[in-house]
């Protein structure tokens, strides 16, 4: 490009060299020839077939949840796993950073959002149908780079000593008797796919409109949902926007005695997203067979029960049943969405500074 | 005594410090290098037009205000509390030195979270305030006690006799002889408070550091993340220079003797006062967090056992004490050379280390995973990797450390040794580097302290796999599971005050 691009070009370069002179011979662009052989392997009908070795998963999802999982794969399997725990967003931002020389081989993610903008650069291999099929296709990547493996369902969580009625449409909210009782994670990911969802269904003018309403409203931000509901327990805020299992998490780590909040779910308003966590293999993974094995894991009856049993989502696998005191996710009539528009986060994040909801 | 100065400040400098200073504050720039490069990703006009915004000017002022008032109420509660335990005959002052310096061991995130999840309404401006300063006032405190320890009684004695003697007279004569040790420990703090990112987020104030992880964590925009840490690096560079300027000519007020005798000054009925500020620092910035602490360990279920904690222990004081040696290594030349050789080039090679310091971990943390998977994919998400980039963000930290104690070796006794025939590096082998030991073990326990607390670097390049207790307490206050998190942040707490008690009882 232009002249002061190649300079700091090569300023990098010199200091680069100045801290390791071992460097500079990996600096050439990788554009990439993604030429993978094993490609022929992804539709053969058993993703495990023939597969073994130690595979490095990047998980979004925390060790707390999914660390008995990992074991039980490997157990299973007799793949290693080696996991690097962290949060979605950051760790799609380390493989985006570190391109295709990224040691992952799987990237399980929280949300949507971080897979889709990993799919967007073109890290992601194609899954093999057998694991797509699995999961019914508006909640997998349409181009087939990731898979959906557990859904949760945005709520509004209350506080029924304050709130004997809660309301049943987000467009309630924006009525003034909420006005400063309203609690939200502002940077929460699952938060900002909600705001994204809206301006996919509803239009950037329509979105605006419903935002500027609600910070009329005076919303008190939070830095997590965990927090949010912890606020909307103690109520220190009347009701909160979070997922919905917030709720059974607080029940399981403290006791129902505990907890007097309780989520009331919004079918066929647009609050009421269902949002997936998901999976997908790396383009550049040196073992692209294991890597499917551990992908195929998440999507089976083992994985889906276990997602409900540890983290109180919903299972996207039929047979497999949801938690007691759960409506069926039949019941749930979410919004119809692509959740793979959800990652123009970038667009909702100006939207939401606009109407100064968040910093940026 | 002014012929020999001459004699020194024109002699060149030595290479064998020259080559490796160069090297170490070169490579300490690397992740500067690599934001202006996204910076410019997309020209020149884009970066201009992401400056001249008002949200940007916004935040300089929200990240401005807080740095400015962290650092005053550092300032103003450090030169009593140093003053009384050095100079005074404060009951209990040998006690009070070391706890005073132990709020260092604190995590900025972890006394946010004791005292947001006792209080919520401290959310905003108020709560970053009070944890940061609870949590950044040694920096001031500790570089402080030193230099009165090492302050001549004359000018206290002239004071007295000339019916100047007031307590408080007699304190700020000592403060002003100080000045430039105030100085380097303020910038410590605003840069410590710019590039601070648990406090600012867990309390939920809007300052730089929180809006560039949002930029990288939720944004995939490195691009702005990057143009908000050059502006951050701007005001941190005022910062450094304002310093400098504030440190004026401030070592020839020291005494040329390694410790001063002293009797302590009597404080009579105001020792009172004294205590009382002591106690309320102390209750403030170390009992209430650990309070919290054991409040959450008491309900502590079964969620680790005791194996998990150890290994997670072991985790972090092995990187953080190699770590600890490898930048003492690395800073000792530059040190040696800003101490001994005093020249404009020496002071830049000082400053330059501080750049990096100022960035936010999230920052260094992207840079150096951008660096390592290109030019050291051996090393990449291996220890050497992480070791070095501990060294490239504390390396200030020992240079100030190794620092202070260098400027303490009269320069004449290097003159001597040159008039004797000596040559530059025999006079730093057989003179400086014997003398300067105590700050390397000083400046290896502060830079370990550091590495144990640092969470955002050492999670994005610690080797697969491996945990420490700060990614321990990460994982479990994001899901704010408090209990499950009690006995890492114990450990820490624990762990780290090892460290901080060295640094601060060496004397």
């Amino acid at each position: 490009m232009s002249t002061p691009r190649r300079f700091l070009n090569v300023s990098v370069s010199f200091l680069v060299a100045g801290l390791f002179p071992i460097a500079l011979v990996a600096c050439g662009g990788d554009d990439g020839e993604s030429n993978d052989t094993s490609s022929e392997i992804a539709d053969s009908a058993d993703p495990c077939e023939g597969a073994t070795g130690t595979i490095t998963v990047y998980s979004g999802r925390s060790e707390k949840l999914v660390a008995d999982l990992y074991t039980s794969f490997s157990t299973d399997t007799g793949i290693g796993v080696e996991v690097r725990y962290g949060d979605s967003g950051e760790l799609a931002g380390q493989i985006l950073t570190e391109g295709s020389a990224s040691p992952a081989d799987v990237f399980f993610s929280q949300d949507a959002g971080a897979l889709g903008a990993v799919s967007q650069v073109g890290l992601f291999a194609t899954l093999p149908t057998s694991i797509l099929d699995r999961v019914p296709s508006e909640f997998s990547s349409p181009i087939g780079h990731w898979v959906g493996t557990s859904g949760r369902v945005r709520v509004i969580v209350y506080n029924p000593t304050l709130v004997p009625a809660p309301p049943a449409s987000i467009d309630e909210l924006l009525d003034s008797s909420w006005k400063g009782k309203i609690g939200f994670a502002p940077t929460n990911a699952s938060w900002q796919s909600f705001v994204t969802a809206l301006r996919v269904i509803r239009g950037e003018d329509a979105a605006r409109e419903w935002l500027q309403g609600f910070a009329d409203n005076d919303p008190v931000a939070y830095e997590k949902n965990g927090a949010v509901r912890d606020a909307v327990n103690a109520g220190e805020v009347s009701l909160g926007l979070v997922n919905h299992y917030y709720l059974f998490e607080k029940i399981a780590a403290e006791g129902a005695d505990a907890v007097v909040a309780k989520n009331q779910y919004l079918p066929g308003d647009i609050g009421g997203l269902v949002n997936v966590a998901g999976a997908g293999v790396l383009a550049e993974s040196g073992n692209r067979r294991a890597a499917q094995c551990l992908v195929s894991y998440f999507v089976s009856d083992t994985g889906q029960q276990y997602f409900v049993d540890e983290s109180f989502e919903y299972p996207l696998v039929g047979g497999v049943a949801p938690v007691d005191g759960q409506p069926a996710f039949d019941e749930l009539d979410p919004p119809a969405i692509d959740l793979s528009d959800l990652s123009s986060i970038a667009a909702t994040q100006e939207l939401l500074a606009d109407v100064g909801l968040l910093t940026l | 005594m002014s012929t020999t100065l001459k004699i020194s400040r024109r002699s060149r400098l030595p290479a064998p410090l020259v080559v490796p200073a160069v090297l170490a504050a070169v490579a300490s720039l690397a992740p500067l290098a690599y934001l202006v490069d996204v910076a410019f990703d997309r020209g020149a006009s884009y970066l201009w037009d992401e400056i001249w915004q008002r949200r940007t000017l916004d935040l300089v002022v929200r990240s401005g205000l807080l740095a400015a008032a962290v650092t005053a109420a550092s300032v103003a509660l450090s030169i009593p509390l140093a003053w009384s335990v050095m100079r005074s005959d404060l009951v209990g002052r040998r006690v009070w030195r070391v706890v005073l310096a132990l709020p260092l061991a604190v995590p900025s995130y972890l006394a946010a979270f004791a005292w947001i999840s006792w209080e919520s309404s401290l959310a905003g401006f108020w709560g970053a305030f009070l944890v940061l300063t609870a949590v950044s006032y040694p920096y001031v405190y500790l570089p402080l006690t030193a230099a009165f320890s090492r302050l001549d009684q004359a000018l206290e004695e002239i004071a007295s006799v000339h019916g100047r003697g007031s307590t408080t007279r007699l304190m700020m004569l000592a403060a002003r002889q100080c000045r430039g040790t105030i100085a380097a420990g303020s910038l410590l703090v605003a840069l410590y408070v710019l590039s601070d990112f648990g406090a600012v987020a867990t309390m939920r104030y809007d300052a730089f550091t929180w809006v560039i992880y949002g930029a990288y964590r939720a944004g995939f925009n490195p691009t702005r993340a990057a143009v908000l840490a050059l502006v951050l690096v701007l005001i941190a560079l005022a910062l450094v220079v304002a310093e400098v300027v504030a440190r004026g000519r401030a070592v020839t007020t020291m005494t040329s003797r390694a410790v001063a005798r002293h009797r302590p000054i009597r404080l009579r009925r105001n020792a009172v006062w004294f205590q009382l500020l002591a106690v309320a620092i102390t209750a403030v910035s170390l009992v209430f967090p650990v309070w919290r602490i054991l409040v959450w360990v008491d309900s502590y279920g079964p969620e680790d056992g005791f194996g998990d904690v150890m290994s997670a222990l072991w985790g972090s004081v092995r990187y953080s004490v190699v770590a600890a040696v490898a930048t003492v290594l690395v800073a000792l030349p530059i040190a040696l050379l800003v101490a001994r050789y005093r020249t404009r080039t020496t002071l830049l090679l000082d400053r330059s280390t501080y750049v990096t310091h100022a960035l936010p971990g999230i920052v260094v943390a992207i840079s150096m995973v951008f660096i390592g998977v290109r030019v050291m994919r051996p090393v990449y998400l291996e220890a050497p990797l992480l070791v070095l980039a501990y060294v490239a963000l504390f390396l200030p930290l020992a240079v100030g450390g190794i620092r202070a104690s260098a400027e303490q070796i009269p320069l004449g006794l290097d003159d001597v040794a040159r008039s004797l025939g000596s040559s530059p590096m025999a006079v730093v082998r057989r003179i400086n580097l014997p003398l300067v030991a105590p700050g390397l073990a000083a400046a290896a326990a502060l830079v370990t302290l550091a590495a144990m607390k640092e969470l955002p670097v050492t999670m994005l390049l610690r080797p697969t796999g491996t945990e420490t207790l700060a990614t321990r307490l990460w994982t479990y206050t994001t899901v704010s599971d408090y209990a499950g998190a009690g006995p890492y942040a114990l450990a820490i707490i624990v762990f780290v005050a090892i460290p901080t008690a060295i640094a601060t009882g060496r004397r």
